[in-house]
């Protein structure tokens, strides 16, 4: 279970983004989370990641309290995370190859044995072929750069996926094809799925279930 | 967005003008640049070359050849004690190069550490040591370096020291705030969530960006460097007069100049100048490949 209770979190002590927002994902469940832009649903993502350290409130993974936030995490649950984020021109670095690019968590753990053997499925699972992996992030388009995104959120094999506007930069062909890699890793894995976005329909046919910004008991702060 | 669009309406508007400067500022620029290289290679050459080829003291005094007007057998003629002055600026550069590479290595390294530590730890180190940064800066950069030669002897690497430590601050910002933009970005993020550690995202992440910017602040500190030897030197604190170097064949040169004698001033005056001017041509090339936003606006 991944729960987030009475969250108040932003960029300004005094003038926090979000209020006391909880919200909990079950394991292998899918849960959307709609809301405008601007209303703080990407930092509440960030903080579902221990990406972001929370002005005040409890992120609880699988029963444990998240140890630290970003490097404070206890790597164990940094990584039980999948993240892929909305521009993959900026979750990408510009000098990594995106064979390295997929491989980098795997190297940052000291499993760089299985580096080989796991990019090539995992690029094939997405659908890359060989030949861009040998190319840098500004050498692809911006749908070929997120397939890689996301297999670099999988290569872990986590137990939850943060998508955060996964596919807003993305024609609706690529947006099907992530979807079903998503949704194939989550159910061979059990992995939760934490989804957010604004398109109402993509969330509604993609989550078991989807909330509404407003529904969180969000006190909004601006 | 908006930049685009302003841009194209221009261009639409006032075409042909804007091509033609566009057109115009691409060659001058490819010329300054083959210039620059040209004469920077020559300048490494000749300090790396003429010393040991030509096996002449440049301190061996002929006073019946003193204060030639250039000819032939002195291109640049001869300084007071008849000593020839081409093969004089050619040590003297070589001896001014050398403390202004070092030095700009030297504060390119303080203020890279100085700037990615300031970012890293950020909170009240962060902001100690820039307002320490900002404190050394309100201090003119040669009334700082003529207060550190003073403590030592007359000598190469005090002055090295001196300039080294008086140049640092500006890359320290630099770096300060390129590592803050570049921590903020997403592919940290991502990095973290993949379980990497501070160090791994330094180094693998954070450096390789930062790195372009601090050589690039280093080149462009050469010239910098340069001067404030040449400066010092001609205030009589930096090397002593006996060794060649820009700054102390000018300072030198003074007593000739108001005798009528140009060249004992010009010609080191020349020396100092055009390497200088040639290398911070180079860098200025290399910032707008850094750089190619930039670029773009100044070519449409």
């Amino acid at each position: 279970m991944l729960e987030l209770q009475d969250v108040t979190a932003g960029y300004e002590r005094r003038a926090p983004v979000f209020r006391a927002v909880s919200l909990s994902v079950a394991p292998g469940e899918a849960v959307g989370l709609l809301g405008p832009s601007g209303c703080g649903k990407s930092t509440l993502a960030r903080v579902a990641a221990l990406l972001h350290r929370p002005d005040s409130g409890r992120v609880i993974i699988d029963g444990t309290p998240a140890g630290g936030w970003r490097h404070r995490a206890p790597r164990a649950q940094r990584t039980a995370f999948g993240v892929v984020f909305q521009q993959p021109r900026l979750s990408a670095d510009p000098r990594l190859r995106l064979a390295d690019l997929v491989a980098e968590p795997l190297r940052a753990n000291g499993r760089s044995a299985e580096v080989t053997e796991t990019v090539r499925k995992l690029t094939a699972r997405v659908g890359l072929g060989a030949e861009l992996l040998g190319r840098r992030p500004h050498e692809v388009s911006d749908g070929q750069l997120q397939r890689a995104c996301l297999a670099r959120a999988l290569v872990l094999g986590p137990r939850w996926l943060v998508c955060d506007e996964m596919t807003a930069m993305l024609d609706a062909s690529t947006t099907a094809a992530l979807v079903a890699v998503v949704e194939e890793y989550r159910a061979e894995s059990g992995a939760g799925l934490l989804a957010v976005g604004h398109d109402r329909v993509l969330l509604e046919r993609w989550c078991d279930r989807t909330v509404q910004w407003g529904g969180l008991g969000a006190s909004l702060t601006k | 967005m908006a930049e685009t669009t302003k841009t194209a309406d221009s261009a639409k508007t006032a075409p042909v003008a804007w091509r033609r400067a566009g057109v115009e500022r691409r060659s001058t620029r490819a010329w300054r640049v083959r210039g620059s290289a040209v004469i920077v290679a020559l300048v490494v050459l000749a300090v790396l070359l003429v010393p040991p080829l030509v096996q002449l003291d440049e301190q061996a005094v002929d006073l019946a050849a003193k204060l030639q007007p250039p000819s032939l057998a002195h291109p640049f003629g001869t300084d007071d004690v008849g000593r020839d002055l081409l093969l004089r600026c050619v040590y003297g550069l070589r001896v001014s190069l050398l403390v202004g590479v070092v030095a700009a290595v030297v504060a390119t390294v303080i203020g890279t550490a100085v700037g990615a530590a300031a970012a890293a730890s950020g909170g009240w180190f962060d902001r100690v040591v820039m307002r320490l940064v900002d404190l050394f800066s309100s201090v003119p950069h040669l009334l700082l370096g003529i207060f550190i030669v003073a403590m030592f002897s007359p000598g190469v690497w005090p002055v090295v020291i001196s300039v080294a430590l008086t140049h640092w601050l500006s890359t320290a910002r630099i770096v300060r705030s390129e590592v803050l933009s570049l921590r903020s970005r997403p592919y940290v993020d991502a990095a973290i969530s993949g379980g990497a550690s501070r160090w791994r995202v330094a180094v693998r992440h954070l450096l390789p960006g930062v790195l372009p910017q601090a050589g690039l602040a280093a080149v462009l500190m050469v010239p910098h460097a340069i001067w404030h030897e040449s400066a010092l030197s001609f205030l009589g604190l930096g090397l002593p007069t006996h060794q060649a170097s820009l700054g102390t064949l000018v300072q030198a040169a003074r007593g000739s100049l108001l005798a009528g004698d140009w060249w004992p001033t010009l010609f080191p005056g020349l020396f100092i100048i055009v390497p200088t001017l040639a290398i911070a041509g180079l860098a200025g090339a290399w910032r707008e490949r850094l750089n190619p936003r930039r670029r773009s606006e100044l070519m449409l």
